[in-house]
């Protein structure tokens, strides 16, 4: 069943990020997806993740879709202008890709070619209208295509935001975003679940679900490391300490998430699990919070 | 309006000088003087290192406003000097650098990196105010610009990395969003924020641009 389908049914939706290799070394990747294959509803894969120069996005969403894995396109705005998005987004199509996660991007100065020209011709909004042009058979200048493409597209948001400001305006986005196509949303790591739940009240109006993001801890210091770098990303005390004193850290962290993934239930529409290297982990993430 | 220059390397210098002897310098007593790059104090201390690299300065000046095609005759009443030089290095804006050489046969050689037009936001330090984009959208805003203070021009709201208002990719400066918000809020009109922005039209940013004015 497609993704859009699977929230059409209501059911709870578990996503989970696979990141495309540096190289052309492909089998680790297959492995991963072999391993998800039936345990997760989509694999969200992304695009140069932290401008990080890698394997193309659209090329592993491919592969993953040969291996019975139902991919997320995910596409950034970073390294292509409006006439290499649009051409993408055609190939994709092609390739009977069907979600599409339209996101901004970070910059190039974060990744390992901080020398690269950034492009940002368009962003997160406007790339959400074009892939809706495209899906009514018209490019964004109103040429006529043959055959239009038929995208779920999906948009992310922050609910940690950390001023009022900040805040607000992702709510006022996360409803451009709506009125502009996003069926879906996927967010920033979720630690605080009455925080979230905050959120959730807000946005419960534009009925549009919302998939929380999951990152798994695997030490004190990461969950420090993002508090102190991440925006959005706030660890509570209390988990760290649980992390610091573990025993088994391993464990702990899939228990965190676990446990997180369970609260988040009744919440939310479902959640998006960004391991980071733990991808393997993800079915005993999943099997620990009962899914 | 106020370009903002930064000085080359040394190393770079001596580099694009390499194959000449005989040097005459010309900075600019406007921007680059403002910037500390290419005023009086900048030329003389550079005539020192050319000195002290083995080269000859055969002249120097600070014309008013390199850029102003006056230039042309700061450098006939300079040309005794100039016409002794094998190349001339240039501390001023690269519009200041394509003016002497539009109007000198001699090589020309930049001194300063060209940065942006800013403004000095505390003293000695200057921020970008305008990328000149062609399609001013500072009506969206009340007069701050996304386009040119936003690490990604984002015209449609913030990328929800600012941390305390702070921008995630460079924490020294405002997410720019934030001060619009802060803004719009402050006149009561947030609900500007709520409106699609088109993709821009960078067509109007295509180089080199001209532009035809009514004479009267």
């Amino acid at each position: 069943m497609s993704l859009k389908q699977l929230i059409e049914t209501g059911k709870f939706i578990v996503t989970a990020e696979v990141a495309p290799i540096k190289g052309t070394d492909t089998t680790e990747l297959l492995e991963v997806a072999e391993l998800l294959r039936g345990k997760i509803d989509a694999a969200n894969v992304t695009d140069q993740q932290s401008s990080m120069m890698r394997l193309g996005s659209m090329v592993t969403s491919h592969l993953l879709k040969e291996k019975g894995l139902e991919p997320v396109f995910q596409m950034t705005c970073r390294d292509r202008n409006r006439i290499a998005l649009q051409s993408d987004l055609l190939s994709a199509s092609v390739l009977g890709i069907e979600n599409v996660l339209a996101l901004t991007g970070d910059v190039p100065s974060l990744g390992d070619h901080p020398q690269a020209k950034p492009v940002f011709d368009l962003d997160s909004v406007q790339l959400l209208w074009v892939i809706s042009r495209l899906n009514a058979g018209y490019d964004m200048v109103g040429n006529e295509l043959k055959g239009k493409t038929n995208f779920f597209p999906g948009a992310a948001v922050n609910p940690g935001a950390d001023t009022e400001a900040s805040f607000e305006m992702q709510i006022i986005k996360m409803e451009k975003k709506i009125n502009n196509g996003a069926r879906f949303f996927q967010t920033q790591a979720i630690y605080d679940v009455n925080l979230f739940a905050k959120f959730m009240k807000r946005v419960e109006r534009f009925k549009v679900p919302v998939l929380a993001g999951v990152i798994p801890l695997k030490s004190a210091g990461m969950a420090k490391f993002m508090n102190k770098n991440v925006a959005g990303i706030l660890v509570p005390d209390e988990l760290i300490k649980k992390m610091t004193t573990a025993e088994d850290k391993t464990q702990t962290g899939i228990q965190i998430a676990a446990d997180l993934i369970k609260n988040l239930k009744d919440i939310c529409q479902g959640v998006h699990i960004m391991a980071i290297g733990w991808e393997k982990k993800v079915p005993q993430i999943l099997a620990a919070a009962g899914l | 309006m106020k370009t903002i220059t930064e000085t080359k390397p040394l190393a770079e210098i001596m580099k694009l000088l390499e194959k000449h002897k005989r040097i005459h310098l010309i900075g600019c007593g406007t921007c680059a003087t403002t910037c500390h790059t290419g005023g009086k104090a900048e030329v003389l201390a550079m005539k020192e290192q050319l000195k002290a690299a083995g080269k000859e300065v055969t002249g120097w000046m600070v014309v008013p406003t390199t850029c102003d095609p006056l230039t042309k005759y700061a450098l006939k009443e300079e040309s005794e000097a100039v016409a002794a030089a094998d190349a001339i290095l240039v501390m001023t804006c690269g519009f200041g650098v394509q003016t002497v050489a539009a109007y000198s046969d001699k090589p020309v050689y930049p001194g300063l990196d060209t940065m942006f037009i800013g403004w000095e936001q505390s003293p000695g330090r200057f921020i970008e105010i305008c990328i000149q984009c062609g399609q001013c959208v500072l009506g969206l805003t009340t007069g701050i610009c996304p386009v040119t203070r936003c690490a990604k021009g984002m015209l449609c709201g913030p990328c929800g990395g600012a941390r305390e208002g702070k921008c995630e990719q460079q924490p020294e400066h405002d997410c720019v969003w934030v001060l619009i918000y802060e803004r719009l809020k402050k006149l009561g009109m947030l609900d500007k924020l709520t409106d699609f922005v088109p993709p821009k039209d960078y067509s109007r940013m295509k180089i080199p641009r001209t532009a035809e004015v009514a004479l009267p």
